[in-house]
């Protein structure tokens, strides 16, 4: 039955069937050409779907069976954090007192969510080191954009307004260079050393007097920590520069550096990443900023502030602010989703959190390592980046071996991934999963190794076992089409 | 420790840290360098059972004061309205929201597909070629637009009108900050869009005109005209639009809109004091490979089976990098699969007949705000939004009507200086006619 194709929904339609149950009309009826403009009421009907209650359950039904989530199964998706997504904090995101509240309602009447989201503040500022924090990015992105203008208004408000470069390493997330370019700046790429670090040479060399921040991830998409980071922090500082914390990996360092103390003056959070947003297919998202002192001023409007009795408001009175960032105050339903899992785990939780992830990828790195090449070979912290190229000279690609863990259940790793390593595959095992599941997919990896120099085809064939093998992509990019289209029968 | 989400015990530990060769975890931090080490535990609030946690949100939630133990009228962008129980039955299905971007299609066909029909209602609702996957909401998504304009046509200009919803308008000007570009207001006038003053601010730097259809306040603007002029200095029209309101009214897509945004939460997406939304991005074939955000496409695998894939990948961030004019990464998708599930519930008719229902219930206040001698300003078509004069500062009258049990509507005067003393009263299906006429008659005895 998977492996039927699965109708759209307009397919299932039928003329005369809804699934629908709208409130009883009580007020006298108009028609609606007295009432709208001439040339603005609709001739043709959208062409949405009529089909009855069952029929949406079991279309929606049939379509998670052919999804896989962290409930399904492991989800070593390197740079994801695809941790466990907690079932507390669905139940509370769907309080009525939070779930139908609305933004512009009387500060007075809101006062339990301004308090929620002021003490998760509270506790973002403490984790990270930082001085205040923002919660209205709605994603990293988006949080990686709003503190990059933020250190551009700094600077401008310093009469630096010529700084228009952000340094950028060759191992960055894709978003960071695109984040620069959005928020006004050019990016210049800094390399990496043999040890996968930031070169530090290197680093003195493209820095100047138009350097406006540098932007760092620690650990770096290898799963390194950049043990330099309080010399690469007084370099940019020596020039006048800010240092942004781009904290996708967050779940690394809990409880052992806060980037506060790194000496970075910024940093974005994925709370659907470390706290557990959860990912929902690809969004929402939460992405917070927290900044030191000097860029406070600079914060996006409104600002959530604390009473002296003890009540909360927004103060939208911030003459420097960058203004707003989005409508509102950010994601709440995925801010409250983060403070419970905060007040979930505590100060112990959080710390066990960092050392289990940490302990769980050296594990998994040191089975795998006979088997795959591993550029970089020192301790890891969450995350770590094998390389494919032993299995290429074979004719096996990452990709291949990507595929080929599908057919075992898994979702694969992150691959080709950072761009400095050939063949990459970047697994982030995260604390939630237990040893039998890492030991078993190490078994299906050292087995898809060894498939590999006795089998290719197997390999390179694969999947065999999903409702669909490898998909056209060429097709779908050179002649896209993007939405279903009636065939007139 | 041990923890329900932490599986890890201490005969585990100890194999683990044999195979990795170190005597404790504490090693594996050897590389953080020792004046950066953050020592001891974080300053925060001890752990919670999960009965003990749920029992103090519980409370902090009762604090609010919710549209369930409140009759609401306050809309400005977001409406308490019908949501089909079937939606939060969907995305309750943890193979949808405990998934990622779907990276791998062969496991990922659900999300896919969902997002595939998403794409084709949006297009359907706003009369264009094409949707996106979602955008973070509303007003980001508008913002987009207006950078994808002026990137497009290589102007540094957009006109916004005065009449869209200023929070939008407030994040509009700080992307196009990002991106020096400058952004004119076109002032109103009797609460729609003031077209001669647009004729006289419409120049040869124009990117783009954006407004919103129908307006903050409810009104039906003339985008007819308002997009012929926009196209006459070869700018790009931009329109927001409420995707409810579509059910009966002439779709953008068929009176000239170029890019059409707005946020699908009158679908089945609760207010959630202020998010997450779901953010959508229309536009013509033209458009189609400057896009931001995320596109599913439909193609076949090796036996011709048919399926879906995240297609022109090369528009986005990650490959683009440096040259990109849009960062965004991640979309709505959860929400998106939610406002999915609604529009399908409601279907071809239902949406209609819940578009309809709204108009037919702000008539009716607008009616009972007249008969009771109350000015409302603007004339002219409505949907779910009227404005109402008061003799009191709105704040005041919206105290007055909490104590019972009424969420007042938006005070004006907090964003317009020149309608202070006027509440933006939104009325949607769900309120009944008795609720109405209560709020009519209370606002009137504090009016007096």
């Amino acid at each position: 039955m998977l492996n039927e194709n699965q109708s759209l929904i307009f397919e299932l339609s039928k003329e005369g069937r809804v699934g629908y149950s709208l409130p009883e009309i009580d007020v006298p009826d108009f028609d609606l050409a007295e009432l709208l403009p001439e040339g603005y009421v609709r001739k043709e009907a959208a062409e949405l779907p009529e089909v009855s209650e069952l029929d949406i359950m079991r279309h929606y039904t049939a379509l998670s069976r052919r999804n896989h989530g962290v409930d399904s199964g492991f989800y070593p998706l390197g740079s994801c954090t695809m941790k466990y997504n907690p079932k507390i904090n669905e139940n509370v995101a769907r309080l009525s007192g939070f779930a139908n509240i609305h933004p512009l309602q009387d500060e007075s009447t809101v006062q339990g969510a301004m308090e929620l989201l002021y003490e998760l503040q509270t506790s973002l500022v403490e984790i990270t080191g930082m001085d205040e924090v923002t919660l209205q990015p709605a994603a990293g992105a988006h949080g990686e954009w709003t503190a990059l203008m933020m250190i551009r208004a700094f600077h401008e408000a310093n009469g630096e307004g010529h700084r228009n470069k952000v340094i950028v390493p060759d191992s960055a997330h894709g978003t960071n260079p695109a984040s620069a370019a959005v928020a006004g700046f050019e990016t210049i790429t800094v390399k990496s050393n043999e040890d996968g670090l930031v070169d530090l040479d290197d680093l003195r060399r493209v820095v100047g007097e138009d350097t406006a921040a540098l932007m760092l991830t620690n650990p770096n998409t290898l799963g390194l920590f950049e043990e330099n980071i309080l010399e690469m922090a007084e370099i940019i500082h020596s020039v006048g520069g800010k240092v942004y914390y781009d904290g996708a990996n967050l779940n690394a360092v809990m409880s052992k550096a806060r980037p506060g103390d790194m000496g970075f003056d910024c940093v974005h959070l994925n709370l659907h990443k470390t706290f557990t947003g959860p990912h929902g297919g690809g969004g929402p998202g939460s992405g917070p900023v927290g900044v030191k002192a000097d860029l406070i001023p600079f914060l996006p409007k409104p600002v959530l502030v604390k009473n002296e009795d003890g009540s909360f408001h927004f103060d939208y009175n911030r003459p420097q602010s960058i203004g707003r960032v989005k409508p509102y105050y950010g994601n709440f339903g995925i801010n409250v989703r983060a403070y419970t899992y905060i007040r979930s785990m505590g100060p112990d939780g959080l710390k066990a959190v960092t050392e289990y992830a940490v302990l769980n990828a050296n594990y998994m790195m040191r089975r795998l390592e006979p088997y795959f090449d591993l550029p970089y070979n020192r301790h890891c912290k969450h995350e770590f980046v094998l390389s494919g190229r032993r299995q290429k000279k074979l004719g096996v690609r990452t990709l291949d071996i990507a595929k080929r863990l599908l057919d075992f259940g898994y979702h694969p790793p992150t691959i080709y991934f950072p761009l400095n390593v050939e063949e990459g595959m970047m697994i982030e095992p995260t604390e939630t999963e237990s040893k039998e599941t890492l030991d078993a997919f190490c078994d299906v990896m050292i087995q898809i190794a060894k498939e590999t120099e006795e089998n290719p085809t197997i390999v390179q064939e694969a999947p065999h076992t999903t409702v669909v093998s490898r998909l056209d992509e060429t097709r779908a990019a050179r002649s896209p089409v993007l939405r279903y289209t009636k065939v007139e029968a | 420790m041990a923890h329900r989400y932490l599986p890890m015990t201490e005969t585990d530990q100890k194999e683990m840290l044999e195979t990795i060769g170190v005597q404790s975890v504490d090693e594996l931090f050897s590389d953080i360098p020792e004046k950066v080490r953050f020592k001891g535990l974080y300053n925060i609030p001890e752990a919670k059972s999960e009965s003990a946690l749920l029992k103090e949100l519980k409370a902090l939630a009762s604090k609010n004061s919710d549209t369930d133990s409140h009759v609401s009228f306050l809309g400005a962008g977001i409406y308490n309205h019908y949501k089909p129980i079937i939606v939060d039955h969907v995305i309750s299905r943890s193979e949808f929201y405990t998934a990622y971007t779907p990276y791998q299609p062969e496991i990922s066909q659900g999300e896919l597909q969902a997002i595939f029909e998403f794409q084709t209602m949006i297009a359907e609702l706003t009369g264009m070629d094409l949707a996106n996957s979602s955008m973070y909401d509303g007003g980001t998504s508008l913002a987009e637009a207006g950078m994808l304009a002026a990137g497009h046509t290589r102007r540094k200009k957009i006109l916004v009108s005065d009449c869209i919803h200023p929070e939008y308008r407030d994040v509009v000007a700080t992307y196009a900050y990002g991106q020096s570009i400058e952004v004119v207001t076109v002032p109103s006038k009797d609460g729609v869009t003031d077209i001669e003053a647009l004729k006289s601010l419409l120049d040869d730097q124009t990117a783009a005109v954006l407004v919103q259809y129908p307006n903050f306040f409810g009104q039906v603007e003339d985008i007819k005209t308002i997009g012929e002029l926009t196209h006459d200095a070869k700018g790009l029209f931009i329109v927001s639009s409420n995707p409810l309101a579509l059910g009966v009214l002439t779709p953008p897509g068929k009176l000239g809109a170029d890019i059409v945004t707005g946020d699908a939460q009158p679908f089945g997406i609760p207010e959630s004091f202020g998010g997450p939304y779901c953010g959508y991005f229309a536009t013509t074939t033209k458009l189609m490979r400057k896009v931001p955000g995320r596109l599913v496409g439909e193609t076949v695998d090796h036996e011709g089976r048919r399926g879906y894939v995240l297609t022109l990948q090369a528009r986005e961030q990650h490959i683009r990098r440096e040259k990109a004019t849009s960062n965004i990464c991640s979309n709505q998708a959860l929400l998106a699969l939610a406002a999915s599930v609604a529009m399908t519930a409601l279907g071809k008719q239902g949406v209609q007949e819940m578009a309809k229902q709204n108009i037919v219930k702000t008539r009716f206040a607008k009616n009972a705000f007249e008969a009771a001698g109350f000015v409302v300003p603007f004339q002219g078509a409505h949907f779910n939004e009227i404005v109402v004069k008061t003799n009191k500062p709105v704040s005041e009258i919206n105290n007055k009507l909490l104590e019972k049990g009424i969420i007042g509507g938006f005070d004006l005067g907090r964003v317009y200086p020149e309608l202070v003393n006027h509440a933006l009263i939104a009325v949607t299906e769900l309120r009944s006619k008795e609720e109405i006429e209560t709020l009519v008659a209370e606002m009137g005895a504090y009016n007096a």
